[in-house]
């Protein structure tokens, strides 16, 4: 189709980035040398300091200690673990059987599912804070919840940014809460990481996650960033590595390329937020214009740099009476990497739990796009989306009127892409 | 053009799909994702196994095609499940292939692609479209013993006109052939024949899992004797032989078989071979492909299922009704089958059959 052989403009960097040169060069260095950072003699040793050094770099970053720092595999283990590690161990700390877990309705699946599998497998309770219509969490709600049920509550987890609509969360007003009635608060960084502003130091957050390929790291990486002093079980038992929280060989070239995206993200993070707010500007701009029933979801845009309420990378936006999905795979042909933002699991399309949980209408919540900026975005990816929106959304209009309930899915057994 | 190639996973529509990429044409690979059961687990069988799905993923990726996954499981469990509860609730024999191809592959897709500004869907069937004095006609395949016309022929001129067949005028063997040449990991997948949403075979257990069971008594037709139970006078078809599990051996020793069903007692009723034969017919929800016919007698060929070489017949059109009289007795047929009207190697169009007439039985027509 269409589209192939000119440059596509890629406006899904929620999804995953491009690996960023320094990350490249810090694995292949890495991956030179020979030995487990576990074993006692001198090799083992040389792959322990890269891990040691990966460690303290990240923790100098992100104001932390390198004892914090619990690498993993990425995003959805490093929430796993948190939030199944944090449940087990408050359930022998508070010594209740069936403690509860406080997390939002708008979380990443690697944070529902956990939550949920705990409800099911391990008779745990879940209070599911409510959001506005922008996505932003209620603290009051939070207030009132851990006023009254603290000492059953076995952690609070409510992540740092949406990916989806791209509001930010009142971390700091959270952790605050959480530290007010001694309650872990674990939070999921993935996509605020190198978009916002992040000093663990003033947050003071239990538990945080951050995920190496969505800043610009190998797939595969990530960490769990734990104050060493809270307890957490293990969710994979073995060898005892990392403080014995998350036994595995340890990654050294992954551990390395992680700390130099890491690295790379704090450093630039002003530039880099100003750089997106401006294509998120005139993104934004470019669909009022050329749609202009358009309805661009989560807290306004401008609020970005501004009051911090949206990332500066996501631009989510409903078009009433065309299906998301149709207006993918048009776009698609005409050159434009873009997603749904809803979770679609083995092809089948399910509404937007965000969206939903926003108040938005299953139909309206079906017939949304979202656009992530990055590294590599440019005002060209802006206009090739600018440029093809009022075709593609005549096109998936018309075909809206004659299937209104059919779904497109980017693939079956493809598992969720965001 | 702009085609749609629909992707089952399967070798057919992979060959269908690369003839339609070598013809020139501007083709989006398309899997239908029709069943949201996940208890066929890695069987690579049916239409909507998760194998299937990658399969038809992979095949696009090495035509170098777009690839997509279009969700019509909720129209799907209305018009095809749903319409094969009903039916057989109802006391016929539905085909839900043709429903699917009636409701789904050839509507809901096919009106999906032409609001996408596609000019066509192409599929895997074993059938040709040919240019005929009034519009597109549907012929058999040149493979007979793979053609598919017959339960194709539930779509209309207007439909067929939008519809690719790139199989049609090849045998099987050169299919898989041509797959494997082209290095298409379908080549060696076997052919499906159950009914997709059925993966195990067993209907009869599926109908009374979502029916449940009405037990009723098998009886001989000639004495009235009582020979065993059923789950559901739906678990049974007429000129079923096997599964009927009888208690006594037939007097004569010959094997019998339902020769009729009684709903309003849950009454199944055996009796010999002879006792099958269908003579005439009425058939309605009638879908010409072309101008059809009208009142007057016209001498076809008509076709009572999928793998049936049809026999001579004479049918007209009273009312809505087709009217059929086969001139060669037709064994074993059961109000709900599609009849599908042939003259030469034409699919003219099809009728659910409403009404049959045995031997001796003219009055039933």
């Amino acid at each position: 189709m269409a589209g192939s052989a000119k440059r596509r403009a890629f406006v899904d960097h929620a999804a995953t980035a491009p690996l960023l040169a320094p990350a490249r060069e810090a694995w292949l260095a890495a991956s030179e040398s020979v030995g487990n950072p576990s074993s006692l003699h001198t090799s083992g040793r040389r792959a322990r300091r890269i891990v040691e050094e990966a460690r303290e770099s990240i923790a100098d970053d992100l104001g932390t200690r390198p004892s914090a720092i619990v690498f993993t595999s990425g995003g959805t283990e490093s929430d796993n673990l948190a939030v199944k590690g944090l449940f087990w161990a408050g359930r022998r700390r508070l010594g209740i059987d069936a403690p509860t877990v406080v997390s939002s309705s708008i979380e990443h699946h690697a944070v529902l599912d956990p939550v949920e599998w705990l409800v099911k497998h391990e008779g745990a309770a879940a209070y599911w804070l409510d959001v506005d219509s922008r996505a932003r969490v209620r603290t009051d709600d939070l207030a009132g919840f851990l006023s009254e049920n603290a000492e059953r509550t076995a952690l609070v987890t409510v992540m740092w940014a949406n990916n989806e609509v791209g509001t930010v969360q009142p971390v700091a007003q959270i952790a605050q809460l959480c530290r007010e009635y001694s309650v872990p608060f674990h939070t999921d960084a993935v996509q605020a990481l190198g978009q916002l502003p992040m000093d663990l130091s003033e947050v003071g957050a239990t538990a945080v996650t951050i995920s190496g390929h969505k800043i610009g790291g190998p797939v595969g990486t990530g960490a769990l960033i734990i104050d060493p002093y809270t307890t957490v079980e293990p969710v994979a038992h073995g060898g005892g590595q990392e403080r014995e929280i998350r036994s595995g060989t340890l990654d050294a070239a992954g551990a390395a390329a992680l700390a130099a995206a890491v690295h790379y993200a704090v450093e630039q993070q002003g530039e880099h937020a100003r750089h997106l707010a401006s294509l998120q500007s005139a993104l934004v701009e470019g669909i009022r214009r050329e749609v202009p029933d358009a309805i661009i979801n989560g807290a306004e845009p401008d609020d970005s740099i501004t009051h911090g309420e949206r990332l500066p990378g996501n631009v989510h936006v409903s078009i009433p009476g065309a299906e998301g999905d149709a207006l993918l795979m048009l776009l698609d042909a005409a050159g434009v990497d873009c997603s749904t933002g809803s979770a679609c699991t083995a092809g089948i399309p399910e509404p937007s739990h965000v969206l939903l949980a926003m108040g938005v209408d299953e139909r309206t919540a079906r017939s949304s796009l979202r656009f992530s900026f990055g590294r590599t975005s440019t005002m060209d990816d802006v206009q090739a989306v600018v440029e093809a929106l009022p075709g593609v959304v005549e096109r998936a209009r018309r075909a809206g009127s004659v299937s209104a309930s059919v779904h497109t899915s980017v693939g079956a057994a493809a598992g969720r892409a965001d | 053009m702009r085609v749609i190639a629909a992707l089952s996973g399967g070798v057919d529509s992979s060959v269908a799909a690369a003839r339609m990429v070598d013809a020139g044409h501007e083709v989006v690979g398309v899997h239908l994702a029709l069943a949201r059961s996940k208890s066929t687990g890695g069987r690579s069988r049916g239409c909507c196994t998760i194998d299937d799905a990658r399969d038809a993923r992979r095949v696009a990726d090495m035509l170098g095609i777009p690839f997509y996954v279009w969700d019509f499981s909720a129209e799907f469990a209305e018009d095809v499940i749903g319409d094969f509860l009903a039916e057989y609730e109802a006391g016929r024999t539905p085909n839900p292939c043709l429903r699917c191809n009636e409701k789904i592959k050839f509507k809901a897709v096919l009106d999906r692609a032409l609001a996408l500004d596609f000019d066509a869907v192409a599929t895997g069937h074993y059938a040709r479209v040919l240019d005929g004095p009034d519009g597109p006609e549907l012929h058999r395949a040149v493979d007979e013993a793979k053609d598919q016309s017959y339960v194709l022929a539930v779509i209309d001129q207007h439909q067929l006109a939008h519809c690719l067949f790139p199989l049609g005028d090849t045998v099987k063997d050169e299919v898989r052939n041509e797959a494997r040449e082209r290095g298409l990991r379908t080549a060696s997948k076997p052919d499906s024949h159950d009914i997709c949403f059925i993966p195990d075979g067993k209907t009869a257990d599926f109908l009374v899992d979502r029916i449940g069971q009405r037990p009723g008594r098998i009886v001989d037709s000639a004495s009235g004797a009582e020979l065993g139970e059923h789950r559901g006078t739906f678990t049974v078809t007429i000129g079923q032989r096997r599964g009927l599990d009888l208690r006594t051996p037939g007097e004569d020793g010959r094997p019998r078989y339902v020769v009729d069903v009684d709903q309003s007692t849950d009454t199944v009723y055996v009796g010999s071979a002879d006792q099958l034969d269908v003579v005439a017919l009425d058939a309605d929800h009638v879908i010409w492909i072309g101008p059809g016919l009208s009142g007057d007698w016209r001498e076809v060929t008509a076709q009572v299922r999928a793998h049936h070489p049809g026999v001579p017949a004479r049918a007209r059109m009273v009312d809505a009704a087709l009217q059929v009289e086969l001139l060669e007795p037709v064994r074993g047929l059961a109000t709900g089958q599609s009849v599908v009207l042939y003259d030469g190697p034409r699919a003219l169009g099809s009728g659910r059959i409403s009404a049959t007439g045995r031997v001796g039985d003219a009055a039933a027509v």
